[in-house]
C-alpha cells in the first residue's frame, strides 16, 4: 500500500505514541490542587514550554485546543467579537482558506453582522499583495491568510502581509497546520498575532492542537467554563494529547530542515515521473514557493473521484482535495479561486508526502497511474 | 463479477450489496449525492438525500466490508429529474420522478460510469426479479418495483443485478438484522425524495409562480385555481368546489390554464396512446397482455396495436384517472415486456 495523503493525516511519530501512552497511564486533572493534579499540570506546562520554544512563541501564548478547526474558529470568531465593539466589523480572508476559516467567516457574515472582503489569488494560488493592501482599512476587524495551502501547497508571504495589516492596526491570523514541520515557522519572527497548528499533521495525535495567540491580542472565548487556557478556552486539558502534541512538535521542528530537503527531492521525482507517465497532466500551484511534500495535478478529461477510486483499488491512497462531511467531491474552491473552471477543478488529485514516505510509494503511484488515467478519461 | 452497488442508506440497497458480496462478487459501494444542499439529518419519509443517509450507507458498507465512495450526481439529478418534474407538471402532465431517476440517473449516468471504470454492472436494492435479462415482479407484491424499472433497455438490464427479487421486505429486514446492519429497522421511504415536506403543490408553486385559471365543467366555469400544475388527472381533493357529488379532474389544458372536472364516471378511460416504447422483452404486435398505468396501480387486460411511433392500448376494462406523463408498462403475467410514456387517453 502506498499512502500519499500525509496532508490529511500523517502517521504518529513513535516518540509521540509513547508520550501519549505514558501520559494515559497517569491519573490526574491538571487543574486539581493535590500532588496528582500537580503532576498532570507539570506535564501540561512542560508541553506548553516545549511547543512555545519550538515555534518562537512565549509559553503564555500557547492556547491548547482540540485541533485545527477549533483553533481557526477561536481565532476568527474570537478576535472578530473582541474587535466588533470597536466598530471594526470587516474581515479580510483569502479565497483559498481551509473550510475551518472560510465557513467561520461566512457564519459571522450571516449571523454576527460581519462583512468580508475575499482576497483574490493569482493562478499559482498566491494572495495578491496589492489587493490585500487596498482592502485594509480602519473598519477591518482582522485579516486571516493561511501560511501554506492544504490543497495546492502554495506558501503565502505571511510576514509581508502581517506587517501591512499592522500598519492599519489590524491583527493577523494564519492557519499554519500544513506548514509546521515542513517549513520553518517562527511565531515571533513572522510577526503574526495568531497561528493555528494541529498535532495530526506533524506526527502528533489527532484531536490535539493549539492556537498561538499574542499576549496583547483580545479574543472572546468560544467555550466557556473553567477558563483553563488563559480564560480564552475552557475545558479540562487533555494531558496525553497535549504531551503527544508537544513531543511531536519538538521533533518535527528539529527535523524540519532535513525533512524538507528529503521530501522536496522525493516530491520533485514524483512530479517528473507523473508528467513522464501522463504527459497531459497539469501541475498546479506555485512551483517554487510550495510545501515540500505537496504535489497537485489536474488530469483534464478525468473525474478526480474516479481516479481516486481506481487508485484506491490498486492500493494507492490519494486525495481529491479537501473532502466535506458527506464525502462528496465538490469542485475545489481553491482551484476555482485560481481561475480554473468547475470541470478542471473536479479533475484534480493531491499527492502529499510525509515523514514515512519512500521512493517505493512514488514507484507504486507511477506504476498504477497511466492505466488508471486511461480508464477514467472520457 | 466486479459490481458497483448503489447504496441509498436504506435497508434494501444495503442487503442487496451484502448479498452480492456474499455470493462472491467483487463489490464496491457508492452513495449517490443527489441533493444540491443536503440536510444533516433525515426528516419525514424521505429516504436518500440527507448526510445521515450517506453515513448510514457508509456504515453498511463498513459492516459488509466493501470499499465505499460518494458520487456527486446532484447536477444530473437536478437536470434529469427535478427540472423535468417541474416542466412536466407545467405542461399539464403527471411525471413519475422515480421512473425518470432510474432511467436517467441510476441506470444511465451511474451505469455508464461504472462500466467506464471497469465494473461489469450495477447492483441495486429494487424489489423485482431479474433473471437472464428478463424482468418480472418481486416475490413481495406489496413492494414490487418492476413498474419503475420497466423503462430500462435490454442493454441496461444485462448490466444489472437485483438480488432481492425472491425476498419479501420482512425477509430483507430480518437478514439485515442478523447480519448486524444498523439500517435493518430504518423506515421505508415513500414521498418524493426532493420535496422535503411532501407538499408537491407548494413545491411547484415556488418554482412556477401563480398562474390563475378556470375550473370548468361541461363548458361552464365552476371555479378558479392558482395554477393548473397543482392538479393531476383523477384528483378529487383541493378543488374548492361545493357540489352535491364529488368532482374529479378530468383533464388539464396548460396553455389556457383550464382544469376540466366532472363526475367519477367521466374519468373512465378505454384506450391509452403512448410515445415510443422501450421493450425489455420484445414481442410483436398486435399483442394480448396486461398493462399497469401507474405505480402500485391496478392491472388491466388489454390489446396493444401500433399507433404512430408508439402504442394504442385498448383496455378490456375501463381504467380510472389515467394521467398523461405516467408510464404504461406491459406485463405477461408477472413478466415485464416493455414500457412507454402515456401521451393521451380516450
Amino acid at each position: 500500500m502506498a499512502y500519499l495523503d500525509h496532508a490529511a493525516s500523517t502517521p504518529m511519530l513513535p516518540e509521540a505514541v509513547e508520550a501519549v501512552a505514558e501520559a494515559m497511564r497517569e491519573v490526574g486533572n491538571a487543574s486539581s490542587l493535590h500532588a496528582t493534579g500537580r503532576r498532570a499540570r507539570r506535564t501540561v506546562e512542560e508541553s506548553r514550554e516545549t511547543v512555545a520554544f519550538a515555534l518562537g512563541a512565549r509559553p503564555s501564548e500557547v492556547v491548547f485546543t482540540a485541533g485545527g478547526t477549533e483553533s481557526d474558529n477561536l481565532a476568527v470568531k474570537g478576535i472578530y467579537w473582541a474587535r466588533r465593539a470597536l466598530g471594526r466589523t470587516r474581515i479580510l480572508a483569502s479565497a483559498v482558506e481551509h473550510h475551518a476559516v472560510l465557513d467561520a467567516v461566512e457564519w459571522l457574515v450571516a449571523h454576527e453582522g460581519a462583512s468580508v472582503t475575499w482576497l483574490p489569488v493569482d493562478d499559482l494560488g498566491r494572495v495578491d499583495v496589492d489587493a490585500f493592501e487596498e482592502a485594509l482599512g480602519d473598519d477591518v476587524a482582522l485579516a486571516t491568510v493561511m501560511w501554506a495551502n492544504n490543497e495546492v501547497g502554495t506558501v503565502q508571504q505571511v510576514r509581508l502581509l502581517a506587517d501591512l495589516a499592522h500598519e492599519h492596526g489590524v491583527p493577523f491570523h494564519t492557519d499554519a497546520v500544513q506548514a509546521v514541520g515542513q517549513l520553518p515557522v517562527d511565531f515571533a519572527a513572522a510577526g503574526v498575532d495568531a497561528l493555528t497548528l494541529t498535532g495530526h499533521k506533524l506526527g502528533g495525535p489527532l484531536g490535539a492542537g493549539a492556537l498561538l495567540l499574542g499576549r496583547d491580542v483580545a479574543c472572546t472565548p468560544l467555550l466557556h467554563g473553567g477558563g483553563q487556557e488563559r480564560d480564552v478556552r475552557s475545558g479540562t486539558l487533555d494531558t496525553p494529547g497535549v504531551h503527544g502534541l508537544a513531543v511531536a512538535t519538538a521533533i518535527a521542528v528539529e527535523r524540519q530542515p532535513a525533512t524538507a530537503l528529503r521530501l522536496q527531492a522525493l516530491r520533485d521525482e514524483l512530479v517528473k515521473r507523473v508528467v513522464d507517465a501522463v504527459p497531459f497532466a497539469v501541475y498546479n500551484g506555485d512551483p517554487v514557493h510550495r510545501l515540500p511534500g505537496n504535489a497537485h495535478f489536474s488530469f483534464p478529461g478525468c473525474e478526480g473521484d474516479s481516479l481516486l477510486l481506481l487508485l484506491d483499488a490498486r492500493g494507492v491512497e490519494v486525495s481529491t482535495g479537501s473532502a466535506c462531511s458527506s464525502g462528496v467531491a465538490r469542485p475545489s474552491h481553491v482551484l476555482v479561486a485560481m481561475g480554473q473552471d468547475g470541470t478542471a477543478a473536479r479533475s484534480s488529485l493531491r499527492f502529499s508526502l510525509g515523514h514515512t514516505s519512500t521512493v517505493e510509494d512514488v514507484d507504486a503511484l507511477v506504476e498504477a497511474l497511466p492505466a488508471v488515467v486511461e480508464r477514467a478519461r472520457r | 463479477m466486479r459490481l458497483l452497488a448503489a447504496m441509498s442508506g436504506g435497508v434494501d440497497s444495503a442487503v442487496a450489496a451484502l448479498l452480492a458480496a456474499r455470493s462472491g462478487h467483487d463489490v464496491t459501494g457508492v452513495h449517490l449525492a443527489l441533493s444540491q444542499s443536503p440536510a444533516a439529518l433525515r426528516s419525514g419519509s424521505r429516504g436518500c438525500c440527507s448526510r445521515e443517509d450517506a453515513r448510514d450507507a457508509a456504515r453498511a458498507a463498513d459492516v459488509i466490508g466493501i470499499p465505499f465512495y460518494v458520487w456527486d450526481l446532484a447536477e444530473q439529478f437536478q437536470a434529469s429529474v427535478v427540472d423535468d418534474f417541474v416542466a412536466e407538471y407545467a405542461a399539464g402532465r403527471t411525471p413519475n420522478p422515480c421512473v425518470r431517476c432510474n432511467e436517467k440517473v441510476k441506470f444511465a449516468a451511474v451505469l455508464d460510469r461504472a462500466l467506464q471504470l471497469g465494473f461489469d454492472g450495477v447492483v441495486t436494492g429494487h424489489h423485482a426479479r431479474l433473471s437472464s435479462g428478463v424482468l418480472s415482479r418481486s416475490a413481495d407484491l406489496e413492494k414490487d418495483q418492476s413498474y419503475v424499472l420497466a423503462v430500462l433497455s435490454p442493454e441496461q438490464l444485462a448490466a444489472t443485478v437485483l438480488p432481492l427479487g425472491a425476498m419479501t421486505k420482512a425477509e430483507v429486514r430480518s437478514l439485515a438484522r442478523s447480519e448486524g446492519l444498523a439500517v435493518a429497522d430504518k423506515p421505508d421511504s415513500h414521498d418524493i425524495c426532493f420535496i422535503a415536506d411532501g407538499d408537491t403543490a407548494g413545491f411547484l408553486r415556488d418554482r412556477l409562480g401563480s398562474q390563475p385559471g378556470d375550473i370548468v365543467e361541461d363548458g361552464v366555469v365552476v371555479g378558479s385555481h392558482d395554477g393548473a400544475y397543482a392538479f393531476t388527472v383523477g384528483q378529487r381533493r383541493g378543488l374548492g368546489l361545493s357540489r352535491p357529488t364529488p368532482r374529479y379532474v378530468l383533464s388539464i389544458e396548460p396553455v389556457s390554464r383550464t382544469v376540466t372536472v366532472g363526475p367519477a364516471a367521466a374519468l373512465d378511460v378505454s384506450t391509452v396512446f403512448t410515445g415510443a416504447p422501450v421493450w425489455s422483452s420484445p414481442r410483436s404486435l398486435p399483442l394480448e397482455c396486461s398493462v399497469q398505468l401507474r405505480a402500485h396501480g391496478a392491472v388491466h387486460d388489454c390489446v396493444v396495436t401500433p399507433e404512430g411511433a408508439g402504442w394504442s392500448v385498448a383496455l378490456r376494462s375501463p381504467a380510472r384517472g389515467v394521467a398523461a406523463g405516467q408510464t404504461a408498462v406491459l406485463y405477461d403475467r408477472d413478466t415485464v415486456l416493455g414500457s412507454a410514456t402515456i401521451r393521451s387517453t380516450t
